[in-house]
């Protein structure tokens, strides 16, 4: 029985950690933006949709298509950033989340048309692999998919700690008069941000179509995980979006296992609110002024 | 921060409401019995967008866990009902309380914690959610496999037991609006009503001058929720069924509060046109969709594509809601009274 | 006066007899007189359900045509979806009663047919239930509902009878058995039929535990890993195709190798699961009720659904719903009215031969007792082969050989 559990914390580790990256797309957009991306999973799925298309057209592994999808939905997050979600800075956040939750409904009506209502996924050769190491036996996929996850993440915390650019980002996110004072070009910023969020949320999705068959009403799901990762670990916190997502992760594998499986949701929504009420800021995140 | 209250709207005001009003009480002998479905809809939509607004409009919290409020007084009122044959108006005072209380718990949380803004929204969610998964489980009221009530002669009117026709169930519906517009009038223009005009511009300031900012707080979160409870039984028995998934669902709460939000958060009329806009307007694709379904076309999801640009371009252009610019070009506003 | 009636002769007496006896055996178009009958299909033809739903409208496809050459009349057919969701399939019942449809026919979910039934009894137009297998639908003392498919204890019956004979016929007998149920409407009603009636079976096996899973799950690898660690020999199974899908990976990759899996459901004979998994999906015995391939209208059915699907197996949501048109217009033949109450009674009058219907069914024929409900419906025992399902049980009318305990899936891929 031990056995049992020890598989079921690592692959709920694994999967945690792309629930992290896709959390960190969305810690990014808030944390610069302030903007609570409620089209959050149907992100995601366009992204899985992306990958989908990668591979049925061109052969190409899902892990290999995160660069494609990224950029994809880097330049989609950009255009939306500055044709809509602009307008919504100083609207009040019932507005803000009208407005997104009806380009969600959107964006899953439009999978929904394209692609159809049937579960879909990208039959991958090592699909059923699994390794046996020790007492462990874990999923091929789930392994690397956990993998690519902290790569991404390892690059997109290189890339705010090392570049000018990702510099200019965070102080946007600390500071905004203070980064508008020093002239950094707050608006093309602002875009950029939520491009390299849509880019973070569609790169998840395509690691995550390793694990999880695609159908456009996934998102919902989704969109609640990530909000309920990105609580408990702190918004703006990069290393917070990772670890929460891996506790979130674990949570349900066990939670599963405690009691009965259709109740696993329950230990997640009960930790957020012990965050939100214990400690609102995350476990990561920094006490908000 | 737009109101208007019917005392102060001018008479090209009054006469409109009065119209509509006089509209909707002649519309069951002279509409088909869809329209007739479609309007029980809008004021469904407008009802439960009304009490919503209290919360929202009135207080300044945003609540995307309403259907749980919704979801209570449903499943109280049917138990009540079909396991010990106790009238939906006795059902209608324990799913308030009960709602009421629920609403107390998570107001009082909040404010205890100092959690606002998008952050107490999505604590709202969580309680929601946290409802669906438990009566999801709930072998004893359905659980996930629903829960029904016995559907009897639909011709006979039982108004006590809740049991009878469309049309009956149109007037309740028609009067529960009427009710909860009056009520909302009546307190906007009370001491309450300014103690949350107060609090909900500069919470800082009216704690300030002395107001006790929790407590106003609270009474608005208990009366939003008693009064969405109330929705919740009238909608149970019109349905004659309960299903926790789309009972206590994100997509029941954003239902509520699509109408209001389109049509004008914190106005008195602005539910009610949002809910004439957004059911209609559904309503109408779907029809005009099905002859092309019945030929075979698979169209799913164009409906719901053209929904949802129609609510972003709403949202684009009339970010403060629809009835505030309609207002202004009936001339139906006060002259003086700017908006937020 | 002149004579203005002809004595008979006997050449006339004779002619008007033949004429007689010929209408008598030529082709009864009769009831060409009869308006056509407008009957609403409803099933998920959208939403998760999708893709079962769709299948099920391709019996409402065929059958008008099938039916009106056989002298049945006319059937215009009106579709209604219910996006999968019980509260849209009322929605959709009354959006088609308002546009003139007389009967209702529907839905497969069970939760969505509870909705559309109290739609029906409400609004005093019959509801012709093709596939649903909650109980309690029928329990209403609804006056206007009739259901021409087993109820979840006749279903579980059924399969009970069905795994002693997989046991006697392979000569294997497990101890214990796990159940993985989804937590739905029908599920729930399958999971008490099975409490009460496992015991009275007196079944060779223990169902060791009972793992209910979330109908809108997207990772099942939890709940097959408690199922695994129960150690248990078999797996029942109560699912649609998706969950299917997902828990068939999952044993996969855990590498649990049951000795089977028997499903007491939909799901694992879909179409869209034997596609997805290929080998790994075969060898599922499914407990369903099934179209005898031998009857005279079946086959007219599967040519017709041949040639305007081709190579796409037949499973029973399609049979049943052009068995529940057949039973639509043979109702409306015999009561030459499309009255609501017309209708109702002689649908509760309804006697088809058994020769004369689609599915394997009672042997006695289509009749309903007093709850609208026909009994006596047995399971057939439909094996996943070569990625089509094949009936292997009863031996009686087994297409192939039953295979247990099934292969490895190493064995297979």
């Amino acid at each position: 029985m031990l056995e049992v559990y020890l598989n079921q914390i690592a692959s709920g580790a694994l999967t945690g950690l792309v629930y992290g990256l896709a959390t960190l797309g969305l810690s990014v957009i808030f944390g610069v933006c302030r903007i609570i991306n409620f089209a959050h999973g149907e992100m995601m799925v366009v992204g899985m949709y992306l990958a989908l298309m990668a591979f049925r057209w061109f052969g190409l592994d899902p892990l290999l298509s995160v660069p494609l999808v990224g950029a994809i939905l880097f330049c989609c997050g950009y255009a939306l950033q500055g044709a809509l979600i602009n307008r919504l800075i100083d609207v009040p956040e019932h507005m803000q989340f009208i407005m997104l939750t009806a380009i969600a409904i959107v964006i899953v009506s439009a999978c929904l048309l394209i692609f159809g209502p049937d579960l879909q996924n990208a039959p991958l050769a090592y699909a059923y692999d699994s390794y046996a190491i020790g007492p462990f036996l874990i999923d091929k996929v789930r392994i690397l998919a956990g993998g690519a996850a902290l790569v991404v993440a390892g690059l997109l915390g290189a890339f705010f700690r090392w570049t000018y650019l990702g510099k200019s980002i965070r102080a946007c996110g600390d500071n905004l008069t203070g980064a508008r004072v020093i002239g950094l070009n707050v608006k093309q910023l602002f875009a950029f941000s939520f491009g390299l969020g849509a880019a973070c949320i569609g790169a998840a999705g395509c690691i995550l179509l390793l694990l999880v068959d695609v159908q456009p009403y996934l998102a919902t799901d989704y969109t609640l995980l990530a909000f309920v990762i990105v609580i408990v670990g702190g918004l703006g916190s990069l290393a917070g979006a990772l670890v929460s997502g891996v506790i979130i992760g674990v949570s349900e594998a066990l939670a599963g296992l405690l009691v009965q499986p259709s109740l696993k949701s329950v230990f997640s929504f009960g930790l957020l609110i012990l965050v939100l009420l214990l400690r609102p800021q995350g476990l990561f995140g920094r006490q908000q002024g | 921060m737009l109101r208007l209250s019917l005392a102060e709207i001018p008479p090209r005001g009054r006469l409109l409401l009065l119209l509509l009003l006089a509209a909707l009480l002649a519309a069951p002998f002279v509409v088909p019995h869809y329209v007739l479905s479609v309007l029980i809809i809008v004021l469904y939509v407008a009802y439960v967008g009304q009490t919503w607004n209290i919360m929202m409009g009135f207080a300044g919290l945003l609540s995307i866990g309403h259907s749980l409020y919704f979801g209570l007084g449903a499943y109280a009122s049917a138990t009540l009902f079909v396991k010990y044959g106790i009238s939906p108006w006795l059902g209608m005072i324990v799913g308030g309380v009960l709602a009421a209380s629920a609403g107390a718990f998570i107001g009082a949380l909040g404010f205890r914690f100092r959690i606002s803004g998008v952050y107490f929204a999505l604590l709202t969610i969580a309680f929601a959610e946290f409802a669906r998964i438990l009566f999801d489980n709930f072998a004893w009221i359905g659980g996930s496999a629903g829960y029904f009530i016995r559907v009897g002669d639909r011709d006979a009117v039982d108004l006590w037991h809740l049991r009878g026709t469309p049309v009956m169930f149109f007037y309740l519906w028609l009067g529960f609006n009427v009710a909860v517009l009056a009520l909302c009038r009546v307190l906007l223009t009370s001491r309450l009503g300014y103690f949350w005009l107060a609090i909900r511009e500069d919470q800082q300031a009216a704690e300030a001058l002395g107001i006790d900012t929790f407590r106003y707080k609270m009474i608005a979160v208990m009366l939003s929720a008693a009064l969405t409870a109330f929705g919740g039984v009238l909608y149970a028995f019109y349905n004659n069924n309960l299903f926790p998934a789309t009972t206590f669902s994100v997509a029941r709460s954003i239902e509520m509060l699509l109408g209001t939000t389109i049509g004008g958060v914190g106005t008195l009329l602005g539910p009610i046109v949002g809910a004439f806009i957004l059911t209609p307007l559904g309503e109408t694709l779907t029809v005009l969709l099905a002859p092309l379904q019945d030929r075979g076309l698979r169209l799913d999801g164009v409906k719901q594509i053209f929904y949802g640009l129609c609510v972003v371009a709403i949202v684009v252009f009339q970010r403060r809601g629809v009835w505030p610019y309609l207002a202004r070009k009936l001339k139906v506003e006060r002259g003086g009274e700017s908006a937020r | 006066m002149a004579k203005l009636h002809r004595p008979l002769s006997r050449r006339v007496v004779l002619a008007g007899a033949s004429a007689a006896v010929a209408a008598g055996i030529m082709p009864r178009r009769a009831h060409a007189a009869l308006a056509p009958l407008k009957v609403g299909v409803i099933h998920p033809t959208s939403g998760f359900m999708a893709m079962i739903g769709q299948i099920c409208n391709r019996g409402a496809v065929v059958a008008p045509a099938i039916l009106k050459d056989l002298g049945y009349p006319d059937l215009e057919i009106v579709y209604g979806d219910t996006e999968s969701n019980p509260d849209i399939a009322r929605a959709a019942g009354e959006r088609l009663i308002d546009g003139g449809a007389q009967i209702l026919v529907g839905a497969f979910d069970s939760g969505q047919t509870t909705t559309l039934a109290q739609t029906a009894e409400q609004r005093k137009i019959p509801l012709m239930i093709d596939i649903a297998g909650a109980p309690q639908i029928t329990e209403q003392g609804y006056q206007y509902v009739f259901r021409n498919f087993p109820r979840a204890p006749d279903i579980v019956g059924g399969a009970l009878n069905v795994h002693k004979l997989v046991f006697a016929a392979s000569g294997k007998t497990p101890s214990k058995v796990v159940c993985l149920y989804r937590n739905d409407t029908y599920g729930n009603a399958i999971k008490g039929a099975l409490d009460a009636m496992v015991p009275k079976f007196d079944m060779p096996y223990k169902i060791v535990e009972f793992i209910a899973y979330d109908p809108q799950s997207r990772d099942l690898s939890v709940e097959v890993a408690k199922a695994k660690a129960t150690d248990a020999e078999v797996v029942l199974a109560v699912s649609v195709a998706n969950d299917a899908i997902l828990l068939t990976r999952e044993m996969v990759k855990q590498r649990w190798e049951p000795w089977g899996v028997l499903s007491a459901g939909p799901g694992w004979y879909d179409q869209s699961y034997r596609k997805a998994l290929g080998k790994l999906g075969n060898y599922v015995i499914s407990t369903v009720p099934w179209h005898d391939p031998r009857k005279k209208l079946t086959q007219l059915m599967l040519q017709a659904l041949d040639k305007k699907y081709p190579g796409e197996a037949v499973d029973s949501s399609t049979a049943y719903v052009f068995e529940a048109l057949l039973i639509v217009a043979d109702a409306y033949k015999r009561a030459g009215s499309a009255a609501p109450q017309a209708l109702v009674e002689a649908l509760r009058a309804t006697n088809i031969p058994a020769s004369d219907s689609i599915t394997i069914g009672n042997g006695k024929g289509i009749f309903f007792d007093a709850k609208g409900q026909v009994n006596g419906i047995p399971m057939a025992g439909v094996q996943n082969q070569d990625g089509l399902p094949k009936v292997v049980l009863p031996l009686a009318s087994a297409e192939a050989n039953l295979v247990f305990p099934v292969p490895g899936w190493q064995a297979r891929v």
